[in-house]
């Protein structure tokens, strides 16, 4: 007979998990104490809600489940910003709570909260646990629930009563969820009708999301665009699906995006989607789009097939699974004269040079130097606000990752995900770049940087103010109000006080020599880049 | 256009708030919800009414009610399609004078008496939802003093069942 809480750590292990972000409280305590004598590496985070984030970041660059734990009540009310970021970005991560003795629940306890009651808006699902015994299976489902299908959060809350009972551990080898059956592969008839659909298209484009990344599906989608003659358009979150370089590759569509991909996105007779739910950000008016052009609509999950977009030819499955099914078909479309006019208009756009400044760093300009710098594989992590815009815009991917939070656009994402990232896979050079807004939301986990020997490289966009909101105000509303930032820190002491490495980049002259002191040093570094407050997001 | 969703469930604590939170926050409006057991004891079954004008917010709960993991079948079906019931409790003032008109009304209605007293009534009726409707405008006149409606329950007609079993649910 082990503890409950022996149980929990077993099921890791039994999951292969070999790290777990958290953040210890009295009901966790049972867990923890298990936990000391295990091989699963704890990382103890500065506040719970990066614990989401960093097993967000293990998730996206090891392609396993990221694990979080935290306690009770407050515990479980700051992870909460994690779980719905994991949500809103489809990835898959368990969260562990503790919670109140069982016999107690409903009356209010010290740190007691409903937290299965307060994540289920935006959970993929989630259990208190009421006996021990359940424990091997939950954690089998939870683990499997959360990687399969459209991948996602799920939390386990379990009380610390349950966490000292006593019981006979077996753990399941086989999960059987009777009302959760992802469909993985395609329907062959649909995949015909696909191909058929491609066949004569003339101004045929793929529009490719977070989804391809989830499916692994890169490479199928760069074969289809080959093969097939059909240049691509990623979402945000489909950045890197093809290099920034690919010729086939047109760049980001959306309010941020470029103009040679939104334009595509207007002409195009077919909109082939794959891994894309068609949120206001990437298409902004989704009816246009409808009225002009046939769609095809690749995806794991039915529910969004329609739910924004009314789609010519749904087709439900795993891509990469789905695309190689295609892929078979040898699937043609008539479109050399489309492609090679979108292959001029994208390297038209892609020389443009950016403009110089000797008073600060031009964004454009400095994005452009640091892609070029990164390791081919590189991880780039974007905060969200301007900083995530011109990272998006103008830094050259090649084989890396672009990860960022955007589904929910939650500022004080990059440092704790790229830590995470960095535990997955330390050897992987990462780069984080955020403003000075989002800087201050998750400077704590510095502490976690340094500690856990992250080697980890902070872009700092300080112009002195919340950028995004700044410029939203100057364009919409009655002008700047309540997002200046001038009594920040000063960033280069502040890193030191941490025992980070840091410099300042004043202008457009010094971004070389910059960028390549932070990649060449050892450890963490912080880059403080002074950026014009007028600096915006819609000029190029 | 009505439909009738009729949804199976793992039969467990928690279940009915994941199906009426996720109606709330994807602004679907529900006209009736009844849950009960089934021939199951492990799953219960919920009948849902919802008002759609358009099809596609039907087919978009469809699925949404499948991405849940309690979730073992969903199956939507217009009226005509299905054997409907709802249950009305009715208490209505009562005297020696307008007793017998609504016992009157009560038979033509199919309606039963389940309790007397010297100055109320209180009559029951198990009938389609319109029925039903009809037999409450009818009890207005006698002055009704509580009224108390389930949602509806429905099966499918002919031998169409929903069943555990059979194809899964598209995920």
């Amino acid at each position: 007979m082990i503890t409950g809480a022996q149980a929990m750590v077993r099921c890791l292990e039994e999951e292969g998990v070999k790290a777990v972000f958290g953040y210890p409280g009295a009901t966790i305590c049972p867990f923890y104490d298990e936990l000391r004598t295990s091989k699963v590496r704890h990382v103890l985070v500065r506040q719970e809600q990066n614990a989401g984030h960093m097993a967000s970041g293990y998730a996206r660059a090891s392609g396993e489940v990221g694990v979080c734990v935290v306690t009770s009540g407050p515990g479980a009310t700051n992870l909460i910003t994690g779980i719905a970021t994991a949500y809103m970005d489809s990835i898959p991560i368990v969260a562990i709570t503790g919670q109140v003795p069982s016999d107690l629940l409903g009356r209010d306890v010290f740190q007691e909260i409903d937290i299965n009651g307060a994540v289920m808006p935006f959970i993929k699902h989630s259990t208190i646990v009421k006996d021990a015994k359940e424990l091997p299976r939950i954690f089998k489902e939870a683990f499997h629930i959360a990687s399969t299908g459209r991948q996602g959060p799920v939390l386990i809350d379990v009380p610390i009563d349950i966490q000292n009972q006593m019981i006979d551990f077996e753990y399941p080898d086989h999960v059987d969820i009777r009302g959760y059956k992802p469909s993985v592969k395609g329907n062959a008839l649909q995949i015909k009708r696909v191909c058929e659909s491609l066949h004569g298209a003339k101004q045929p484009l793929i529009c490719a999301g977070g989804g391809v990344f989830s499916a692994r599906a890169q490479r199928e989608v760069a074969r289809l665009s080959e093969t097939a003659g059909i240049p691509v358009v990623t979402t945000m979150m489909g950045l890197g699906a093809l290099p920034t370089v690919d010729p086939m590759n047109l760049g980001m569509i959306g309010s941020f995006g470029t103009p040679v991909a939104n334009r595509a996105l207007e002409e195009t007779d077919l909109l082939v989607i794959i891994g894309a739910r068609v949120g206001d950000r990437a298409v902004v008016a989704p009816s246009a789009v409808e009225g002009r052009s046939r769609t095809i609509h690749i995806d794991i999950d039915p529910a969004e097939i329609g739910k924004n977009l009314s789609t010519t030819v749904p087709l439900v499955g795993d891509i990469k699974n789905v695309l190689g099914q295609l892929l078979a078909l040898s699937p043609r479309t008539d479109s050399a004269l489309w492609v090679a006019r979108q292959k001029a208009l994208r390297q038209a756009e892609l020389s443009a040079e950016p403009f110089y400044s000797k008073s600060s760093v031009t964004p454009a300009r400095f994005m452009r130097a640091l892609g070029e710098r990164l390791s081919d594989d590189a991880y780039l992590v974007a905060d969200v606000g301007q900083n995530q815009i011109w990272a998006a815009k103008y830094l050259p991917i090649r084989k890396g990752r672009f990860l960022t939070s955007g589904g929910l656009g939650t500022m004080g994402y990059s440092l704790p995900a790229a830590i995470g990232v960095k535990t997955a896979d330390p050897g992987r050079q990462t780069v984080v770049v955020c403003g000075d807004g989002s800087f201050q939301m998750m400077m704590n986990e510095l502490s976690t940087a340094v500690e856990q020997k992250i080697d980890v490289k902070i872009v700092l966009m300080v112009n002195r103010r919340l950028g995004m909101v700044n410029e939203i105000q100057k364009d919409k509303y009655s002008g700047p109000f309540g997002v200046f930032l001038e009594h920040s820190p000063d960033f280069s002491a502040l890193a030191a006080a941490f025992g980070v490495r840091a410099r300042r980049c004043a202008n457009d002259d010094e971004i070389e020599a910059a960028v390549d002191e932070m990649l060449s040093s050892d450890g963490p570094f912080l880059l403080e880049c002074s950026v014009s407050p007028d600096e915006g997001t819609k000029n190029a | 256009m009505k439909y009738t969703i009729s949804v199976l469930v793992e039969n467990r604590a928690g279940v009915l708030s994941k199906i009426t939170g996720l109606f709330s926050r994807r602004a679907f409006n529900i006209d009736s919800l009844a849950v009960g057991t089934t021939e199951d004891r492990t799953m219960s079954r919920i009948t849902m009414v919802v008002d759609d004008n358009k099809n596609s917010t039907v087919e978009q709960v469809e699925k949404q009610l499948n991405k849940l993991v309690e979730v073992i079948k969903v199956r939507t079906y217009t009226q005509e399609e299905l054997i409907s019931k709802e249950l009305m409790i009715v208490k209505v003032s009562a005297n020696q004078r307008t007793r017998s008109d609504i016992m009157n009304v009560c038979e033509i209605m199919g309606a039963k008496i389940s309790d007397l007293s010297a100055t109320t009534m209180t009559l029951e009726l198990a009938d389609t939802p319109d029925r039903v409707d009809l037999f409450a405008d009818l009890l207005r006149p006698f002055s009704i003093i509580e009224l108390v409606r389930t949602g509806m329950i429905a099966l499918q007609k002919g031998s169409g069942v929903i069943s555990a079993k059979g194809n899964g649910k598209q995920q």
